[in-house]
């Protein structure tokens, strides 16, 4: 019964500050001065890092100089990689994306704005430490080299789809790049990177793992699961949270984001969180390098939350202009890792507009050339894809009776569709 | 030959698995120093150390979770899930994870994981320690189930799980570890060690029961009986009780299940009865129903009966009426030879 001598409770729903039709305002969000922030030595307890959850992370400053101990001193080489990566990454997107528009797949996700959470941190790992990426994390595939017609193939689901076809576009797996099978269920990575980093260290190994999910995702269950085995164990593994403020429709505020930050939940575990400004490479690349060091030398897990945007819809499938303001990518205050890091490069006297754009147009026909030769084996829907039978394979190391049965009685229902010119 | 019962059998052949391969890795809930609250990992953890048998914290999500990590790295785990009324927060890991990861990665990521899980009622356990969900598992591409009811087979069809290079459920009937169960419940437990049944006899070292292949434990010419873990005990009382000349199989796979020997069995009697102690609806003794009717249709002299538990959630007080014992039992084969 309704007590009417008391203040009537009230259930707050959170609601994002712009919908459509606003135009986008970030002047609530706290963009502390690059470079100011302390680098703790890599071993330092979780219970003395009580800050860092807070603080935002930041090596380039307004000018795109690289200043502060976070500064990771890349070589010029080390630093046009990661640019050529991020822009590959962004090249990939954009033919990708447009595959979809033209009927070639079902779907994709683009990576704009947020290419340094995945580029960077592959620059920071050894290239055999494990990842166990969420579905945005074509950077990492793109940075360890992988071939970029075999991630076609995938997104095609063609006849060369190593994956056979099996797994909607972009869930690639790549075990030879040390590369875990992408899961379209949310978070089930995070626990599976702890246990991957539990084994090693029981083997005594010295490879460490890393995982990503995006903030929405941190509302699972595993990836409470996934932070309770990391600080018991003491797993050498990094879990990133990509926060880019949006989860499909859902701003960051309906996981939590309103109250306090996603690094910051780090503190009620023990373990190490940092929150980095997501959009400035050499910052992504110092706080990844800080918590690998930390993870190999036995000091325990780490939290990254990397503070970004989402500058695209979800995927093919969204339509973000039906829930945010337009235009949101381009006031993000923090900016675009690709010119950040271009303008700081040529600060250094290390690079230029001519070969930035040089590069740019080179990197377009390098994907250009790669799409041609992927669609060689196939679109997906145009008949090129993998035999039929497959569809029954690798569901156990040997087929049972029951799944003989069934691949003969597709075989048959095949033959009379041939006959019959049916489907 | 050393008598054992199904506890000490499992733990024998955990630790005959431990030594065989440094691949292999026990976790779950109180398993390492103290050793299962069933003791089913007695000592491992002092034989083998703490960093192939530990204690994990309680979330069953993030030992499946773990466990799928650790087999992308190589390992061989063998997690245990404390009750299998405790399984469902894993479900997403096993469902989804542990069940497709072979065909989603094109075999780049095989699973070769072993959930071992207490299972099903008779113990006064209330609705949150006796239930069987043998059926949500078989219900999963990608799964195999196992179920023993003997400590022959437990540990024969342990080892063949944890040596399989695929995921396996692996539900053991705790109403039977210390000794079979007639299904009267009133009847005192004789513990495995006294019982005359060689299946109690249980060698030392390495040995196993292939998973897919049923067994036939009392061959019989009137009618065909399909049970699997504590049930294929009670059958047995039915049948002896009834008169009539059951033939009881012990499917002790689900999945991948021995239907050769199902076929063959009900294709000789002309009749067949299916029990288990799951809830009725949906549960794995339809599956058989369907299978039996397929492949057996112009044997049959009788529809086939399921005996199963009741679509209600596992009662305390009214533990034996929900039970399918041997009188629900008795009625069905009453009722499949009268036709």
């Amino acid at each position: 019964m309704i007590k009417k001598n008391l203040q009537p409770l009230a259930l707050h729903v959170p609601e994002p500050k712009q919908r459509p039709g606003d135009a986008p305002d970030f002047s609530d969000v706290v963009v502390p001065p690059a470079g100011k922030l302390a680098r703790p030595d890599s071993a330092t307890p979780a219970a003395d890092l009580k800050e860092y959850p807070y603080a935002l992370i930041r090596v380039l400053d307004d000018n795109a100089h690289a200043v502060g101990p976070w500064d990771p001193r890349l070589a010029p080489d080390t630093m046009r990689k990661l640019l050529k990566d991020m822009m590959l990454t962004r090249a990939f997107d954009d033919r990708m994306f447009r595959a979809q528009r033209q009927g070639k797949t079902s779907f994709y996700m683009k990576s704009l704005g947020e290419e340094a959470t995945s580029c960077a941190p592959a620059l920071a790992l050894a290239d055999d430490d494990m990842v166990f990426p969420s579905y945005r994390q074509q950077g990492i595939l793109i940075s360890r080299g992988w071939p970029i017609p075999d991630m076609m193939n995938q997104i095609f689901s063609n006849k060369a789809d190593r994956l056979k076809g099996r797994q909607l576009p972009i869930m690639y797996s790549a075990r030879a790049a040390s590369f875990f099978s992408i899961s379209g269920n949310l978070a089930t990575q995070m626990p599976q990177a702890v246990g991957w980093a539990m084994a090693s260290a029981a083997k005594g190994d010295t490879r460490i793992a890393a995982a990503w999910c995006g903030e929405g995702s941190t509302a699972e269950g595993d990836f409470h699961s996934a932070c309770m085995f990391a600080t018991v164990y003491r797993a050498p593994v990094i879990l990133n949270i990509i926060n880019n403020q949006w989860a499909i429709s859902s701003f960051a505020g309906f996981a939590g984001g309103e109250e306090t930050t996603f690094a910051a939940r780090a503190l009620g575990y023990g373990v190490a969180g940092l929150r980095v400004d997501g959009n400035d490479p050499l910052a992504v690349y110092a706080a990844t390098a800080w918590a690998a060091e930390r993870a190999r030398t036995n000091h325990g897990p780490t939290i990254i939350e990397h503070f970004t945007y989402r500058s695209e819809g979800h995927s093919t499938s969204d339509d973000p202009g039906a829930y945010r303001a337009a235009q949101a990518g381009s006031a993000w205050p923090l900016g675009d890792p690709v010119e950040r890091l271009k303008v700081h490069l040529i600060g250094l006297g290390e690079w230029n507009e001519a070969r930035h754009s040089a590069l740019a147009d080179e990197l377009m026909e390098t994907v250009k050339a790669a799409q041609k030769q992927a669609e060689a084996n196939g679109i997906l829907g145009h008949g090129l894809h993998q035999p039929l039978e497959t569809m029954f394979e690798d569901i156990f190391e040997d087929e049972p009776w029951h799944l003989r049965e069934q691949a003969a009685q597709l075989l048959e229902e095949d033959a009379v569709r041939r006959v019959e010119g049916q489907h | 030959m050393p008598r054992m019962n199904m506890i000490e059998a499992i733990n024998s052949a955990l630790n005959v698995a431990l030594a065989q391969s440094p691949d292999v890795t026990i976790l779950g809930e109180d398993v390492g120093y103290f050793g299962g609250v069933f003791r089913a990992t007695a000592g491992l953890q002092k034989r083998h150390g703490k960093t192939r048998v530990f204690d994990t914290p309680i979330t069953e999500c993030g030992i499946i979770g773990v466990a799928v990590g650790m087999a992308a790295y190589g390992l061989r785990p063998v997690p245990e899930i404390q009750f299998a009324d405790y399984i469902y927060p894993a479900l997403d890991q096993l469902v989804s994870e542990a069940a497709r990861l072979r065909y989603r990665s094109a075999g780049e990521f095989p699973m070769p994981i072993t959930v071992r899980s207490p299972f099903g009622g008779g113990i006064f356990g209330g609705q949150t320690h006796s239930q069987s969900p043998e059926g949500v598992f078989t219900h999963v591409a990608g799964l195999k189930t196992v179920i023993p009811s003997n400590p022959y087979d437990a540990k024969g069809l342990l080892l063949a799980a944890i040596a399989d290079n695929d995921p396996v459920i692996f539900f053991e009937p705790k109403r039977i570890y210390n000794g079979p169960f007639d299904g009267h419940y009133d009847t005192p437990t004789v513990p495995w060690a006294k019982v005359d049944d060689a299946t109690a006899e249980v060698p030392e070292g390495h040995y196993t029961v292939p998973l897919g292949k049923a067994r036939v434990v009392r061959e019989g010419g009137d009618v065909t009986l399909l049970a699997y873990g504590t049930m294929v005990h009670v059958a047995g009382t039915a049948v002896a009780e009834s008169g009539v000349d059951g033939e009881i199989i012990d499917l002790r796979t689900l999945i991948p299940l021995d239907i050769e020997t199902i076929k063959a069995s009900v294709k000789k009697t002309g009749r067949c009865v299916i029990v288990h102690e799951a809830t009725r609806t949906g549960g794995f003794g339809a599956e058989l129903s369907a299978l039996v009717q397929e492949r057996c249709f112009y044997h049959l002299e009788a529809p086939v009966q399921r005996v199963t538990g009741f679509d209600t959630p596992y009662p305390h007080s009214l533990e034996w009426a929900y039970f399918p014992g041997p009188v629900r039992i008795k009625r069905a084969l009453d009722a499949v030879m009268k036709d």
